[in-house]
């Protein structure tokens, strides 16, 4: 069995911090990470391979050449090869075409190397947080998509996926080859070993640029080939005046602050 | 691309099991102002399985007409059927927007919908406007975990498309007896076009969270210190008749399910009344809750960034405060 992984290497947002000065994203010193639900998902092909010998991992990231590291420690746990898009003709896509691009990417992969039956992805990057582009390459590849997943099982011809709903979870089943996009898993991604990482260290990561996808439309890709655009960023606003309650005692503050609450008519 | 052509707003009004989600409705709010301002009308998208009384209600909740599709393929939602019907809806009405709730359903369609329809789609939105002077919707959407808002635009491409969380806005008044056109539509969707099969579905009946709807939340966070910590928590909404909520920092120490989750990973929220107790308010945290009406925060810190966000504070241990709250509330109701 085939399967690919599509990783994204982040900031990690829990680092992130605001510039009160300036009121801008303060990124220096912010570490890079693999994308957390992108690990679950390889996670969940780990595991798939380790219940049918025989499987290889593909992985498949875009960005700048330091993507190559969020890549090399995937290699680390499980991942086989890997690909990395990479050109400046492709900066500043939005989802539609970055996942274009990716599609593209994934379709010469196959012509080279044979077919995926199974292509994984996080449920969406905690950078963007929109979830958008695993169904969009889906949907230019017109593969069926199933997305939210907890867990992955292969039971021959069929991908079996138990899928977060709303009020519990739906087991569905789709045939080979789709597109499966996955939450944060009840297991946590498996760590490398010395071994495993020296094997990744000495891999060779293909880079993929445009002239390596011969039919590539490239007025669909970069900032000119995406519908979005960004209008403006800003910071979260904070500006409400909290009314601190505070009457000496703690208990006396209490009361008051019932107090004040049903004067408030917000009890 | 004639953008001429391309008119009305439009709210995917989801369903499952005949049974709308509620996101559905509160989109009528800001669509009803949106549409105003488009000079355009508000027409819901119902699809389903039997759900013309949800196509009715919608009218009532504000739209101006419906568009209704039924079909024993529609009475649970797959992602093949419901973007078959909703490009042929598209393809025959072409609306210049549509706002779909970001349910798990919603955030499946919508990049499908997006790439069927080569255009632009904005996830997760939290503010939704019109330029009326260059005839663009303005999403507006949290990004890095809630530390960034951006505003996007969807120029040169239509339908412009955007999920919208729920909770977010609140259900608009419902009035009675409103009436508007029910366009019903027949479209059929082959079982063999289906690539995905529901096997069975699980319902986790545990404990039955439903923190969108509630309008009261007290919520606990790290400063609760432990499982046992959270009974003093479920004490005060208990006789507050609200839900319970926590933070993403209570939750990954085990002290409560994931469901109670409110942030930016898990719930958005929008009730009348949120106390936030032993929450810190990191910027993940205050943007699941911005949507709430007042914001009361119980904090033995009193530098914690939840001040910064709430109405009303009061510094001092959680275990002392609330029993306090308790008692006089209870005088209150009695």
């Amino acid at each position: 069995m085939r399967i690919l992984v599509c990783v994204k290497q982040v900031p990690d947002t829990a680092e992130i911090k605001i510039d009160p000065v300036t009121n801008t994203l303060i990124r220096a010193g912010v570490p890079s990470i693999v994308n957390p639900f992108d690990a679950c998902a390889l996670e969940v092909a780990a595991r798939i391979k380790d219940a049918n010998p025989g499987t290889e991992i593909t992985l498949l990231s875009m960005g700048p050449d330091q993507a190559k590291d969020a890549l090399r420690e995937c290699l680390a746990v499980g991942g086989d090869k890997a690909y990395l898009c990479s050109d400046r003709k492709f900066g500043g896509s939005d989802t539609l075409a970055t996942s274009y691009i990716l599609a593209s990417a994934i379709q010469s992969i196959e012509e080279k190397d044979g077919k995926f039956d199974l292509i994984l992805a996080g449920k969406q990057a905690i950078d963007g947080d929109t979830g958008q582009v695993g169904p969009e390459i889906a949907a230019h590849m017109g593969l069926a998509q199933v997305t939210y997943a907890a867990e992955v099982t292969v039971e021959g011809d069929d991908i079996i996926v138990k899928r977060e709903s709303d009020k519990g979870y739906d087991m569905i089943s789709v045939q080979k080859p789709a597109i499966v996009t996955v939450v944060k898993t009840e297991f946590d991604p498996r760590y490398p070993t010395i071994k495993s990482k020296m094997a990744a260290m000495r891999k060779e990561i293909t880079v993929i640029t445009s002239e390596d996808i011969p039919n590539i439309d490239l007025t669909r890709c970069g900032l000119k080939g995406s519908p979005t655009k960004v209008r403006k960023t800003f910071t979260p606003v904070k500006n409400k005046n909290c009314v601190i309650v505070d009457e000496g005692e703690v208990e006396t503050s209490a009361v008051k602050l019932v107090e004040v609450l049903t004067e408030a008519k917000v009890l | 691309m004639s953008f001429e052509e391309y008119k009305n707003l439009w709210v995917f009004v989801e369903t499952e099991e005949n049974e709308v989600k509620p996101v559905g409705y509160e989109l009528l709010k800001p669509g009803r102002e949106l549409a105003d301002k488009m000079g355009a009308n508000l027409v819901a998208v119902v699809i389903g399985g039997k759900v013309e009384d949800i196509a009715k209600k919608a009218i009532e909740y504000g739209a101006d007409e419906a568009i209704l599709v039924e079909g024993d393929e529609y009475y649970n939602y797959t992602t093949d059927a419901y973007s078959i019907a909703m490009k042929t809806l598209v393809d025959k009405y072409k609306p210049s927007a549509i706002l779909i709730g970001a349910t798990n359903n919603g955030r499946d369609l919508g990049p499908k919908m997006a790439c069927d329809l080569n255009t632009g789609l904005t996830a997760d939105c939290t503010g939704l406007d019109y330029d009326a002077e260059a005839g663009n919707m303005v999403w507006t959407r949290p990004a890095f975990g809630g530390n960034l808002m951006a505003m996007i635009l969807c120029p040169d491409n239509r339908p412009q498309l955007g999920t919208v969380r729920p909770g977010v806005f609140k259900k608009p008044e419902l009035v009675e007896g409103k009436e508007g056109t029910i366009t019903r539509e027949d479209i059929h969707v082959a079982a063999d076009q289906i690539r995905t099969k529901l096997i069975k579905r699980i319902e986790e009946v545990a404990e039955a969270v439903n923190l969108e709807e509630a309008e009261i939340i007290v919520s606990g966070g790290r400063g609760v210190g432990s499982e046992e910590g959270f009974n003093v928590i479920r004490e005060l909404a208990d006789v507050l008749g609200a839900t319970v909520g926590a933070s993403r920092a209570a939750v990954d120490e085990g002290w409560i399910p994931r469901a109670h989750q409110v942030g930016q990973t898990g719930k958005t929220v929008g009730p009348k009344l949120y106390i936030a107790c032993g929450i810190s308010g990191a910027i993940q945290h205050a943007a699941g809750i911005s949507g709430s009406d007042c914001i009361v925060a119980i904090n033995k810190d009193s530098e914690a960034p939840i001040f910064d966000v709430a109405d009303y504070g009061i510094v001092g241990d959680l275990f002392t405060i609330i029993p306090i709250m308790i008692s006089e509330i209870k005088k209150l109701n009695a």
